[in-house]
Order: structure tokens, then sequence, then C-alpha cells
């Protein structure tokens, strides 16, 4: 596994690269720790409030620990229509956390997220950005398997 | 020019003005709450929309700029529905406790809140219930009041380039925070309160100590001994009502009398104090190839800017402790034995226009009388409040002297409250006791004025010294990035941490506008005219505290009492 140093260090000549490196480290850490803020701050000669205030802005990032795969849940109309509420429920028995917790094992982390554009084929949720469609509680089991 | 005309009368304003501009030139009044006039336009609280011919919606007046042949209606029934509407929206997410807000009275929601009528509010009242901020001696933030103007993040990390400030989040989960979203005292902060005027409400506010002073006044052991800052008097009578440097100074001292401090010194006497010490210093570092260029150490909200971000260059600061410190050492070792008053007893208050002074008070090592020497640090704002609960009619008051001892000062201890001044009066004071000649024309206007940065020369019978002042700390940063790389050409370098020296500090009256500050230091220029003496060596308190206890500059006394040393804040933001 890479640091972060090492990550940020080579977004350093991109411009705006700030964003890029955040995604980078969180591709490893699967969180923005606070000393990667820091780094970041220093390589891209920003201040300290300005790198955190990026890092929270989005909600793809996240400055606090959590769990190795993210799953997100559309929390937007289409899919709440079509029965989402019930897939949130299934994917909290199924790990034992609630939403916007991450599993103890560190393996997953549930948040909610807006629309993903794929309302033809909906509840829809995504695991490390990969889109699962149609989903009913049913499903869960197995597409969590994926990823034990 | 551009021609346009606002609810029916003609104007023209130069080109790129804005339409809340052209509007004050004809004397419509648009409110606004994020605009501030001398901050960049955020146009983000929309309470100074207006409607624009041939604009199907309305525009903010703070952001749009004007074009020709413009007509501008900035009070049709639309427009007022739109702003009530606006001002609604903020006050469901706003507490309702005006009452026993320290910003009652004083607030820019408030006085909209009424101009606007505002009764029931028809969206459900929710406010977060997020926790005070009181980690630091100094500052409390109240994240519940905060109207998401940003005026303060742009105070803090433009105006002042501390970056302590900023937003976590965003849209209607977005909240401005201490760097890293921790606490004030975790971040970059240097209490120089200037985020304080820039809040339109009550969001930020000092540490409001005064129920401490009450107890102290009540305590019949205590004997209650202040001292008033040179920037305060200036400032104090707008917080009773009358024009800056409008309360004559013995008025001041006699309504302190009058609520009940049992003796009222001065810090001016101490800022006299100072520049002996601080002059002798300089003179020496010059002499023996000591660190150069000398900073000056006069204001802790500079201090603590430099212990964060300028680690390295500590050993550039003066070793002085400021006047306020310098104050409370002796309070409680000279002037007790003076006074012959047992120093356990003594409860020293300084009233100061500072929020940075009230952190430095605490500071561990200004315990050097044995005891804590300064007790307790009032603001300007918060004897202002002292001052109305007792109801004294000022203008009927007679005035009183200051007691004794270290009571005296200069005009050149009077000039500490200005940006330029500790420098102006270090001049006065060093080109006399180098040249043994008289200084005929003791005015140093150059370094005077509200210019970010200035500049000066003086020729000291041969030796010239380059002198550089610098006023609000993001011109502190530029001065210091220039010792830094080793190119700076001076030899002395004024800070004062807030815009225009401490009359603009963070302790003093809510502060709208730069021109507010620059009343004020024209109050303190006239003050300095009015005194007869104005140099601080030619202070006769101060000659008897050398003759009597320190017996000279930078002697042994003085170093045990007067000087002090610096830490390495090491809060990796850098």
């Amino acid at each position: 596994m890479k640091g972060y140093k090492e990550i940020i260090a080579s977004y350093a000549d991109v411009p705006g690269g700030i964003i890029e490196a955040y995604h980078a480290v969180q591709k490893e850490l699967s969180y923005l720790p606070e000393e990667a803020i820091f780094e970041a701050a220093k390589v891209f000669n920003i201040p300290v409030s300005e790198a955190y205030g990026v890092a929270t802005f989005y909600s793809m990032f996240s400055v606090k620990p959590r769990g190795k795969n993210v799953i997100r849940i559309c929390e937007s109309a289409p899919c709440h229509v079509a029965g989402a509420a019930e897939v949130v429920a299934a994917l909290e028995r199924e790990l034992g956390i609630c939403m916007g917790e991450s599993t103890p094992d560190g393996l997953f982390a549930l948040e909610f997220t807006e629309c993903v554009g794929q309302c033809q084929a909906t509840p829809v949720i995504t695991i490390n950005g990969k889109p699962y469609l149609n989903v009913s509680p049913a499903k869960v089991p197995k597409i969590l398997a994926e990823y034990k | 020019m551009v021609n346009l005309t606002i609810d029916g009368i003609k104007v023209s304003v130069p080109e790129g003005s804005t339409i809340l501009q052209a509007a004050k030139e004809v004397g419509i009044k648009i409110p606004t709450l994020c605009y501030h006039p001398d901050q960049s336009v955020k146009a983000n609280c929309r309470v100074c929309v207006c409607e624009v011919e041939g604009n199907r919606l309305l525009q903010a007046a703070c952001s749009t700029p004007v074009t020709e042949g413009m007509v501008v209606k900035t009070r049709t029934p639309k427009v007022i529905e739109a702003r009530r509407t606006i001002l609604e929206l903020i006050l469901s997410n706003h507490p309702q406790d005006c009452l026993n807000c320290p910003r009652n009275g004083n607030c820019e929601l408030q006085t909209l809140a009424e101009e606007y009528f505002i009764r029931d509010i028809p969206f459900e009242h929710k406010v977060r219930g997020l926790a005070k901020d009181t980690s630091t001696p100094a500052i409390v933030r109240d994240p519940d009041k905060c109207i998401l103007c940003r005026r303060c993040i742009e105070a803090c990390s433009v105006t002042q380039s501390v970056y302590a400030l900023g937003l976590e989040d965003r849209g209607h989960e977005a909240m401005v925070v201490p760097t890293m979203g921790k606490s004030l005292m975790d971040s970059p902060c240097a209490m120089c309160g200037q985020c304080i005027h820039a809040c339109p409400v009550g969001a930020i506010t000092e540490n409001e100590q005064l129920d401490e002073l009450l107890a102290a006044i009540a305590d019949p052991d205590k004997i209650v001994v202040t001292q008033i800052a040179p920037a305060v008097r200036l400032a104090i009578a707008e917080e009773v009502g009358m024009k800056p440097g409008e309360m004559p100074m013995d008025v001041f001292v006699a309504g302190l009398r009058q609520v009940g401090f049992d003796y009222v010194l001065h810090t001016n006497f101490t800022a006299d104090l100072t520049i002996i010490e601080e002059g002798n210093e300089l003179l020496k570092r010059l002499n023996e190839g000591g660190v150069l260029p000398m900073f000056t150490s006069c204001s802790p909200g500079w201090i603590n800017f430099c212990e964060t971000y300028y680690p390295d260059l500590l050993d550039h600061l003066s070793t002085c402790k400021s006047p306020q410190q310098m104050f409370g050492a002796l309070v409680k070792t000279y002037w007790a034995e003076k006074m012959g008053i047992d120093p356990a007893k003594i409860y020293s208050v300084s009233i100061m226009p500072c929020t940075a002074k009230k952190y430095e008070a605490t500071r561990p090592e200004m315990q050097d009388s044995g005891y804590r020497d300064v007790d307790l640090v009032l603001t300007t704002r918060e004897i202002g409040r002292l001052f109305r609960m007792s109801g004294i009619d000022f203008t009927k008051l007679e005035g009183a002297p200051f007691d004794s001892w270290m009571g005296k000062y200069t005009g050149a201890g009077v000039i500490f409250g200005a940006t330029g001044g500790v420098m102006e009066a270090a001049l006065r004071t060093v080109y006399e006791v180098v040249t043994k000649e008289e200084l005929k024309d003791v005015n140093f206007t150059a370094v005077r004025g509200m210019e970010g940065i200035k500049e000066a020369e003086v020729d000291l019978k041969g030796t010239v010294v380059k002198v550089a002042v610098a006023h609000g700390l993001s011109n502190a940063r530029k001065l210091m990035d220039q010792v830094r790389e080793g190119k700076s050409p001076y030899h002395f370098i004024e800070i004062m941490a807030c815009p225009g020296g401490c009359i603009g500090g963070g302790g003093q009256p809510i502060t709208k506008s730069n021109a507010q500050r620059q009343v004020r230091i024209d109050a303190i220029y006239a003050e300095d005219e009015s005194c007869e003496i104005r140099k601080s060596h030619e202070n006769s308190e101060v000659k008897i505290l050398y003759d009597e206890f320190l017996h000279e500059p930078l002697g042994h006394k003085s170093h045990e009492l007067l000087h002090t040393h610096y830490h390495p804040k090491n809060k990796k933001y850098l």
C-alpha cells in the first residue's frame, strides 16, 4: 500500500490536483486522514482550512475513518418509490450496522447518495462506484458476498 | 460614467459600480447582511435584492454592476416581499433569544428584522443545537447564531492571513468551523478578534468576564486596581453614545472610580517604560551585532501569529513584555511596595481594546511578580456595558486624576494605540539617546496612517536606521516572508495584529469599516499633540521607577519582571 505522502506528491503538478489526490488517497485508505489533509495543503500550497473545506465539500470524500467497501444507496425519488427503504433495511440487517456507520471488521461502510443516473432500473446501490441495478432485499446477501 | 435610474432618480456613477454603490450615491439605503465595505462581494444572503427592468428575476444589488440606461426599483411590493421572506428564512434557523445575546441592540439581523417588521415567521423554527466553542480564554463562538455570511472567514483569511476559519460541508449542511473542524484553540487562531467585528450577528464575541470583575469589586479583601490601554479612552465614548475621543480622560477615570475600581492607573505609563526598554534593546542589538531586524512585541495577536507561523523568527522578537504585562508585573511589586499594600490583595484588571490580551494574561510565563500578574482583562465593549449598566451621565460627571506612581504618561505612550505609534514613540526616544541632541520635530508622519506597510529611514548622526511598520497580519506576513528569505532591508519592524493598530482591536466597539478606524486614529494624534510631554524618556514617574527600583534599562530587575520569551506553537499550520 502506498503512503498518502507519496500519493499526494504524484499529483503536485496537476492543476487542481488536490481533488484527484484525495480520490487516490481514498482508494488506498477509504477516507482522508487528517495528516493527508495537512500534506495536501502543503503540496498544493493552500491554507489547511481550505484543504479541509475541499475535503468536506464533496460527499464522495470522508474525513472520518470508514469501511473499505463503500456502499451507497440512492435516496432520490425514483429509488424511493421502487422500495429503497427495504433495501436499506436489508443492508442494515445483513451488516449489523446503521446508515452512516461502518462494520467493526472495517470491511463495509453504508452511506446515502443522490441519484446516480440509473433510474431505468431502480432501486440502485453502488459499491466502490460500481452500480448494482434492480436491487431487492433478497439480492443483498449475494451482492455483499462478492466483497467478503 | 454610467447613467441609470434608481427609484425614479437619475444617477451617474463610474463604470464597474454596483447597484448598491449607485443607490448610496442618491441616498437610497438598500439592506445588506453579507456585504462589508472593506471586503469582497459575497452575494450569498440575497437580502439586497432589487427589481431591474428587463430581468425576470430579482437581482442582488451588492453584486450587480450598473449598465447604461438601467432602471432599478428598490422598494416595490415584490422586492419587499422577497426581502421579508429571506429574513424569515434566515430567522427560522437563528436562535430567537436576542434578549440575552451579547449583540442585543447591535446586530445587523436584529436591525433588519425590526426595519422589515418581521412578526410571525411562517417557517418551522429549527436551530442546530451546536455547542459553543469556549476553548480559548479570548473568543467565544456560538455557531448556532451563524448566518453563513462568511465575513469572518474573509477577515481571518484575507485581512489577517490567519486561516483559522473555513467552511465545512456544503448546502444546508455548510458550517463555518475552525480549521479541520476542531476547536479555536486547536486552530491557528491568533485571537485578534477581527472576526468579531466582521460578524453581523452574535456568532462570535469576546469571552465576557464582567461577572468576575463584579465579584472582585464586591470582595472586601480585594483591592481592585486597573490600567487603561491608550486606545480605549478614544473608543469608550462610542459605547456611551458619544463621538470617538469625546470623553475626556479625567471623566473616564472618574467613571471607573464610580463603578468601584479602587485605584485607576494607566497602561500608557508602561507604554513609556516599554519604549525605554525596547529602545535600549534595539540599540544593544545594533551595537553588538544582535539579531536584526528586531520586531516589536506589544501586540499579543501578533505574538500568537509569529509563534504559529514564524517559529523560526522568534529570536527577532523584542524580549520586552507588552505594556499590559509590564504593568501587571510592576503593580504587584514596585507599586504595592510604594503604596504599602499587600500584593496578595491586589486584583489587577486591565481594560484593553484587545481580545488576545485575555489570552496573554493567562500565559504561564506571565507570573513574574509571584502572582498572576494580570488577574482579569476586560475589553472596551465590556467596560461600555458596565458603564451603561451603572447609569452614569458622563456629560455631568466631574473629572478625577489618575492615582500615583503608575498613572503618568506622555504623548509617546498615547500613540501606542495606533499603527506606527510604537515605532514613532521609539524613534523619539532612540534619536535623543543616541545623538544626545534634542529632537526638534517629534512627528514621524511617514509611519502614520492606514497604508498597509509603511517605511522610513532615520539618520542617527551617521547611523541610518531603516524601519518598517505593518498592521493587519497579512501585511505582517509580507514583511516576515522577506525576513525569512534573508532579504529584509530593515533594522526595526513594528507589527500590530489589527488593521489600524489597537484602535481597531478585537475588543473595541463593533467596528464596521476602516473609515471608523481612521476617525479613532485622528483622535489619538490629537491627544498626542495636546500632551505637554511627548517623549517617553521624559516621563517623570518612569524616571522615579528607574531611580528607585529598576536602576537601569535592561538591568537585572528589568529582565526579571519586564522581559519574556516565546514558544513555537507547533501547530502544523506553517
